[in-house]
């Protein structure tokens, strides 16, 4: 499959570069070319999984060779860390901001650390992807599902819901991410937590899950078989080991799945500010928009996206959200009652 | 005496960079309140039971792999250097292959072997067994103590061959003559000879258990619990508290403070005249029919240290799926691709080891090379006290001593946090101490009299240096190079705190991604790790003109 992505972000260099592609950006040169130019590189800390951050980062090169991405990729928790070591010692680094824990961006906000900037493109967005006050944008969005392997455990045994994984059966078959590495766990547990209590994850710790670290990984996890079922993790990162031919299946359980839209914004302090609009207006593209619906299996705000026919709807399941207000609000205490929970 | 005045201000400014700012904020921080002096941070860890746990199995831990070491180190020893086991040169060379292993690779490599369910040898197991149990679970404790034993068993192998090396015979075939048996003469000659060894390489195993960060990530953090190091890191997420960190920081300093005292102890109160002479037989033993039997078990223990993991490693690296056999589906050339070509962080990190590397053994071998020869000379007044300056970054583990640099220096005056130079104190620091011991074993190793007589045909001191000295010592400060070399590309526990994303190294990628679980870039970049490792260490062989472990032959 990886084949196919490729051949789906080239077909979208290649309509971007030629410039036949509708949807405006590819069209008019941006206003923040020539400034970008100059300055040469963007810095980005993202926490999109890595082989797919690396492919906007080449797209992004494709379409503009004279400017370079810098990739930095790590879980959200730890990019708010080191934006705040940076701050702490002046160092002005990063120009565009990606996690998965939307809070961060209320309290970053807060700081005045994030310029106000609205990429071109995202008016037809969903309100949920678009900060009131205009200073960060949903790039993309996935849910949290219950991953289990195929090779290990039938359609019939698999758990359906949320609360099936609390059954003793599953005692050191499954594994968990960790919410103080990723934000998609973060806003996972917060949405279960509305939704069955911290009782919940008390129960849940009983049966004594492995614990890994980003939301990417329980689904690898499955798919070696080191584990079975995967007990939270952004449904794309399933999605793309499923198209791989891995023996993994996905179940998005009827409780609800919690959705998680990660934003994006730049920073006041950005050192190359041009560089970083031109970017951030190029990931909001519809093309770019689309090869992360196609290749990666993300949903996004962008309304003339489609997706593929093997995933489902955003608007046939039932979506759990959280306020970035929230979010913000209780991280200390969703990593202090995890830890507590599971250990570590 | 304007001599002493400029090498003990250079010293002096040296030490104060390197330890003195750093420990001396560390100390401070972690009793600073908001209206001055307090205890309060040293309640607030001490008294929360996560923190407290995590203590507990840092002791049971570094006890463990104590034990562990020795039950490895010193058979191994004892048939290298004492029995005519076959294969003797290989097994060292094994014993070396260990000994620079980055351990957090080792750990990761066992991970793919020994992990319950989809580890390879457990897959093996099962299919040959039918057991539905594994066979081995890398994710416990005794799983963490075997890994890291395996790795740090060559601190006891060394202590312990050295002085076998260094026992004449003679005693033990004068008790064998009064009518000892075999397990007599082991238990009332060797073992007292050899246990001041032992007991000072059971330390050093200690020590390492106790300052190892990345083993106990990678294999302690999925099984939910946590060591001291991995808390103090866990400490500085955010919101950071870096007070906690220190205050939980002082114990550890502490403790590997002391044991390194009760080592030195040890070994300065060897009493037998018997070691340390150079005279004297040392006769093989025979091991008759015994001998392949031993080798055999030699290599079963190296296999768990070198074959398995580095073979592990290699099949990850050319596997798509790791868990899945290695047939022609699953090859790929791809995790090399992508870990070259595609991931912008490789290339960068690469070159930001090998700069740093390269700097910090050039620097920290004129260092070493400059301080040994004028405390083995005595050509300042209070030479002993710059040696133990020099050597006292060695009680300071990595984790500790990065807390420490990040403290002083992401503040004025000095901000260097955020540059590659933070990273070269700290390894610079780290790496002294090694980079002193071998520099000093070799000016040791050069007589005086030469100099003299140098100087008695009047020659000044520089010249004597130029032609005299330095190209004896050229060799061994070589090999302090390589040993400082290698000491920088593999360290982890003290760059995880003190990297940026712009100044990251080989050791943090592998970490980073080993947090998103992208096992084949890890493999290539681990393998990679590996063969810049050996090709240091076969420069210091040739160096050197012996292999590096210390021991005569």
């Amino acid at each position: 499959m990886m084949t196919r992505s490729r051949t789906l972000a080239v077909a979208a260099v290649v309509a971007l570069a030629a410039g036949v592609v509708g949807g405006g950006y590819a069209q008019t040169p941006s206003r923040h070319l020539e400034g970008a130019k100059k300055e040469g590189k963007v810095v980005w800390y993202t926490s999109l999984v890595l082989p797919s951050a690396e492919k906007v980062a080449k797209l992004f090169e494709a379409a503009h060779p004279d400017v370079k991405v810098e990739v930095h990729r790590t879980g959200s928790q730890r990019i708010l860390q080191r934006v705040m070591q940076e701050m702490q010692a002046n160092i002005k680094n990063v120009d565009v901001i990606h996690t998965s824990d939307a809070g961060h961006y209320v309290f970053l906000k807060e700081k005045k650390l994030l310029a106000k900037y609205t990429p071109a493109g995202v008016e037809g967005f969903p309100a949920g992807f678009k900060d009131k006050d205009g200073y960060y944008y949903g790039l993309r969005a996935t849910v949290n599902a219950i991953v289990y392997n195929t090779k290990a455990v039938s359609a019939a045994e698999a758990p359906k819901t949320w609360t099936d994984l609390l059954d003793p059966k599953w005692k050191g078959k499954m594994v968990t991410a960790h919410p103080g590495y990723s934000g998609v766990i973060a806003t996972h547990v917060l949405a279960l937590v509305h939704l069955h209590g911290w009782d919940y994850f008390k129960t849940l710790a009983q049966n004594k899950l492995m614990i890994v670290q980003s939301a990417n990984d329980p689904a690898t996890v499955v798919s070696s078989g080191e584990r079975v079922v995967a007990v939270d993790g952004g449904d794309y990162g399933a999605y793309q080991l499923k198209k791989k031919g891995n023996p993994v299946e996905i179940v998005y359980p009827k409780e609800g799945v919690p959705l998680v839209v990660s934003p994006t914004a730049i920073t006041a302090f950005a050192p190359h500010p041009n560089a970083a609009r031109l970017f951030t207006d190029f990931t909001f593209t519809r093309e770019v928009q689309q090869v992360m619906a196609d290749s990666e299996g993300l949903y996004t705000g962008h309304p003339e996206v489609t997706y593929p026919a093997d995933k489902p709807k955003l608007k046939d399941l039932k979506l759990l959200t959280v306020t970035p207000e929230e979010l913000e609000k209780r991280n200390e205490e969703i990593k202090k009652r995890f830890v507590e929970f599971f250990g570590a | 005496m304007d001599r002493s005045i400029a090498v003990w201000v250079g010293a002096t400014l040296a030490l104060v960079v390197l330890i003195a700012l750093p420990l001396g904020w560390l100390g401070w921080l972690s009793i600073s309140g908001e209206h001055g002096a307090t205890l309060a941070h040293y309640r607030d860890a001490f008294s929360d039971p996560a923190l407290q746990k995590a203590l507990w199995n840092t002791v049971v831990l570094a006890f463990w792999v104590g034990l562990v070491s020795v039950a490895i180190g010193a058979p191994l020893a004892w048939l290298t250097a004492r029995t005519d086991v076959p294969g003797r040169g290989l097994i060292r060379g094994l014993v070396l292959a260990s000994f620079v292993t980055p351990p957090f690779l080792g750990a990761f490599a066992w991970v793919m072997l020994a992990g319950p369910n989809a580890g390879i040898l457990n897959t093996v197991w099962r299919s040959v067994t039918s057991a539905e149990a594994p066979l081995l679970n890398i994710f416990t404790m005794p799983g963490l103590v075997f890994v890291v034993s395996i790795y740090t068993f060559p601190y006891v192998y060394i202590m312990v061959a050295n002085t076998l090396a260094l026992i004449a015979s003679d005693l033990e075939e004068a008790a064998a003559i009064l009518g000892a048996g075999r397990l007599a003469v082991a238990r009332t000659v060797t073992l007292p000879m050899v246990l001041p060894a032992l007991a000072s390489g059971f330390i050093l195993a200690v020590l390492q258990a106790l300052a190892l960060f990345g083993s106990p990530a990678i294999l302690a953090l999925p099984a939910g619990f946590h060591t001291v190091t991995t808390q103090i890191w866990s400490l500085f997420q955010f919101p950071p508290k870096v007070e906690q960190a220190a205050a939980f920081s002082v114990p550890l300093l502490l403790a590997t403070a002391l044991l390194l005292d009760v080592q030195k102890r040890l070994l300065g109160r060897r009493g037998y005249a018997a070691v340390g002479g150079k005279g004297g037989q040392r006769r093989t033993i025979p091991l008759g029919r015994w001998r392949w039997p031993a080798l055999a078990a030699c290599l079963i223990v190296m296999s768990g240290a070198i074959f398995l993991p580095y073979g592990v490693l290699a099949k990850g690296a050319f596997s798509r799926a790791w868990a899945q056999p290695l047939s022609r589906d699953n090859f790929t050339l791809g995790n090399f691709a992508f870990t070259f070509f595609e991931y912008g962080s490789t290339r960068a990190a690469i070159v930001n080891t090998l700069e740093l590397a390269v700097l910090t053994a050039c620097i920290g071998a004129a260092m070493v090379a400059l301080l040994s020869y004028v405390t083995n000379r005595r050509l300042v007044v209070g030479h002993q006290l710059v040696a133990f300056l020099v050597l006292a970054p060695v009680v300071v583990p990595g984790v500790v001593l990065a807390v420490g640099l990040f403290i002083a220096y992401t503040r004025p005056p000095f901000v260097l946090y955020g540059t590659l130079w933070i990273l070269f104190l700290a390894y610079l620091t780290k790496e002294m101490p090694v980079g002193y011991a071998q520099a000093d074993a070799t000016f040791r190793a050069i007589p005086a009299d030469l100099e003299e007589a140098g100087r008695v045909l009047g020659a000044g001191r520089l010249r004597i240096l130029k032609e005299i000295t330095a190209p004896l010592a050229k060799s061994g400060i070589i090999a302090a190079w390589c040993f400082i070399f290698i000491g920088v590309i593999r360290e982890l526990s003290a760059s995880i705190l003190l990297f940026t994303p712009s100044t990251k190294v080989m050791s943090v990628v592998i970490f980073d991604l080993k947090e998103e679980g992208q096992f084949g870039a890890i493999s290539v970049l681990g393998l990679v790790m590996l063969a810049l490792t050996f090709a240091t260490v076969a420069l210091v062989q040739a160096a050197l003109g012996r292999d590096v472990l210390g021991a005569r032959r």
